[in-house]
């Protein structure tokens, strides 16, 4: 009777194990076939059956490169995504710690108020926003974009600062405020180091959803100031079948950001939750 | 510190995602009174309440909203539902828990016209993708998902990609639950059921919560995915409401009826923002 429990929950935890793995190959089966298939041939992307083993080439890679310079819109992304991220720190880490510690009668309020303007549709407002770009001439620039996702993100950034910093006990601040630290001071040697975690998470989140904003980036840009996205969404027109090539393009368009992803998980739970889920 | 300062320090982040709302917006409503093609720039002039009256009455509005909700609803279903199932069985320890991890929430980080792309082209595609070639061992009939089936087609798209979302929010929250109770309840002999019913949705009460609010806040504007593979086609029928102001407007330069679609995405928007984050939202400030 004993034995036979205790199979039964051996076999059970096998079986688990089981379901584990057959869903993690599912998962990311899609992915593994990109990354595959930009290791063949044009002829060979499209054979049936389809071909698990071949002879790789890295032609694709040259050939992407060579044809829709890849480094530029790889640069692109990596300047707004960086570029949009810093920004919106810097906006936001002292107003965070403002609110964090010298809440008002209205923080609370606020806070929900900046939440709420991610709930304006990007469509909805368009039209007047690639006006404004065009009467600034800043269409199809980097400043545009960093603009736009500085702002996109602020809201979710102020959140995640807010929920960490309001974790640091306020006795430490009234310590150092007492041995006359002044506001910068305690910032920048208190708080910043206290709540490095939470400043990383909200970076690295922003940065994320930078990589792979696509709506603006695909309205707003054309050859000169396209990101990475831009440049996948231009690979959809049906001009005949060159899977290979931009199997290439997207692996090397998602590898950076899948990467990045696998080191920040911890991180970019607390982000994405805006520190609501520990 | 000073009351001024901290209103100093404050400043600037109020009044920039202020100007990020209130200019726009109000150019929104302003256009959306205007007779204004950016084709036809010298007929400007106030135009009332046509531009409402031409998107309104657009007999493909109705079921862009229908296919807005559909999306939405279905994938936060289908993400919410196998995330937390999947999230359940990871509690198991075992050896390579950390790769199977890795490999599951990688998804999440793929660009949406990447994930567009890969399913298009190399899934569903009627003649060479792996669908087909799977069905033709098995002799079922050959599906072109994009036109036979484009809502549903978009849906498998996303929920691939916002499933490991889920997923990852549900391992953080269920790290964090306690396991003397979870004990306790076993030796009162609590079965499967019992455990999940008590404990564990209770516990992920909020992390659910936070899951259907941003997924929500996402989806509402699904356009990348759709620009990318059925371009809302078949006729209207993976169409959306951002599509569709996408299409019926701004591809026309008319900046009146974009404007129009876009005040009414506005409403329909803060009308499911207004109940998401009452009872979201609210929650989390605590």
């Amino acid at each position: 009777m004993n034995i036979s429990y205790r199979n039964m929950k051996k076999i059970k935890h096998q079986s688990r194990i089981l379901a584990c793995w057959t869903l993690a190959i599912i998962f990311f089966f899609p992915i593994f076939w990109m990354v595959l298939t930009s290791f063949k041939t044009e002829l060979q992307a499209i054979s049936i059956p389809p071909l698990f083993i071949f002879e790789p080439t890295f032609e694709n890679f040259s050939i992407v490169q060579e044809r829709s310079d890849y480094f530029k819109y790889a640069t692109n992304s990596l300047i707004t995504s960086f570029g949009a991220t810093i920004f919106a720190l810097i906006i936001a880490v002292p107003s965070a710690y403002s609110m964090a510690f010298f809440p008002g009668k209205y923080t609370k309020d606020i806070l929900l108020w900046m939440l709420s303007t991610k709930m304006l549709p990007a469509v909805g407002v368009l039209m007047p926003i690639y006006l404004l770009a065009d009467a600034a001439g800043l269409l199809d620039t980097k400043t545009v974009l960093i603009i736009i996702f500085a702002m996109m993100n602020l809201p979710i950034i102020m959140w995640l600062l807010f929920s960490y910093f309001k974790e640091i006990p306020s006795e430490i601040l009234e310590a150092s405020r007492m041995d006359g630290c002044s506001t910068f001071d305690e910032l920048r040697h208190i708080v910043l180091p206290l709540s490095w975690g939470g400043v990383a998470s909200a970076g690295l989140l922003s940065i994320v959803l930078c990589w792979n904003e696509a709506f603006w980036a695909i309205n707003l840009t054309a050859g000169d100031a396209g990101t990475l996205t831009a440049l996948i969404a231009s690979y959809s027109s049906p001009e005949g079948l060159f899977w290979a090539k931009l199997s290439a393009a997207s692996t090397l368009a998602c590898a950076p950001i899948i990467v990045f992803g696998w080191f920040c998980q911890k991180q970019l739970v607390q982000g994405l939750t805006f520190g609501a889920v520990k | 510190m000073k009351f001024s300062v901290s209103k100093a320090l404050q400043a600037p982040s109020v009044i920039l995602l202020l100007l990020w709302m209130i200019v726009p917006l109000s150019m929104t409503i302003y256009f959306s009174f205007m007779r204004y093609n950016l084709l036809y720039p010298e007929r400007y002039g106030f135009n009332g309440l046509s531009n409402y009256d031409f998107f309104l009455t657009d007999p493909a509005l109705f079921s862009a909203v229908t296919n807005s909700i559909t999306l939405v609803g279905s994938i936060i279903a289908i993400s919410v539902i196998l995330g937390l199932g999947i999230a359940l069985l990871l509690q198991e320890t075992f050896k390579g828990r950390g790769i199977v991890r890795v490999l599951l929430i990688s998804p999440f980080f793929i660009m949406p016209t990447v994930n567009a792309l890969i399913w298009k082209n190399m899934f569903m595609n009627p003649v060479y993708g792996l669908f087909a070639f799977v069905s033709g061992i098995f002799g079922w009939p050959v599906v072109d998902f994009l036109s036979d089936f484009p809502l549903l087609s978009i849906i498998i798209m996303l929920s691939w990609q916002w499933t490991p979302f889920a997923l990852l929010i549900f391992m953080t929250s269920l790290q964090s639950m306690d396991t003397e109770q979870v004990e306790a309840a076993e030796l009162e002999g609590a079965g499967f059921w019992s455990k999940f019913r008590y404990l564990t949705l209770p516990h992920l009460g909020r992390a659910i919560g936070v899951v259907v609010m941003i997924q929500a806040i996402f989806h509402l504007s699904i356009f990348a995915e759709i620009f990318v593979t059925t371009g809302g086609g078949p006729g209207y029928d993976s169409t959306n409401t951002t599509f569709l102001i996408f299409t019926q407007a701004l591809l026309q330069f008319d900046v009146g009826v974009a404007s129009a679609g876009g005040v009414f995405a506005i409403v329909v928007a803060n009308i499911i923002a207004y109940f998401l984050i009452k009872t979201v939202a609210k929650g989390m400030a605590k």
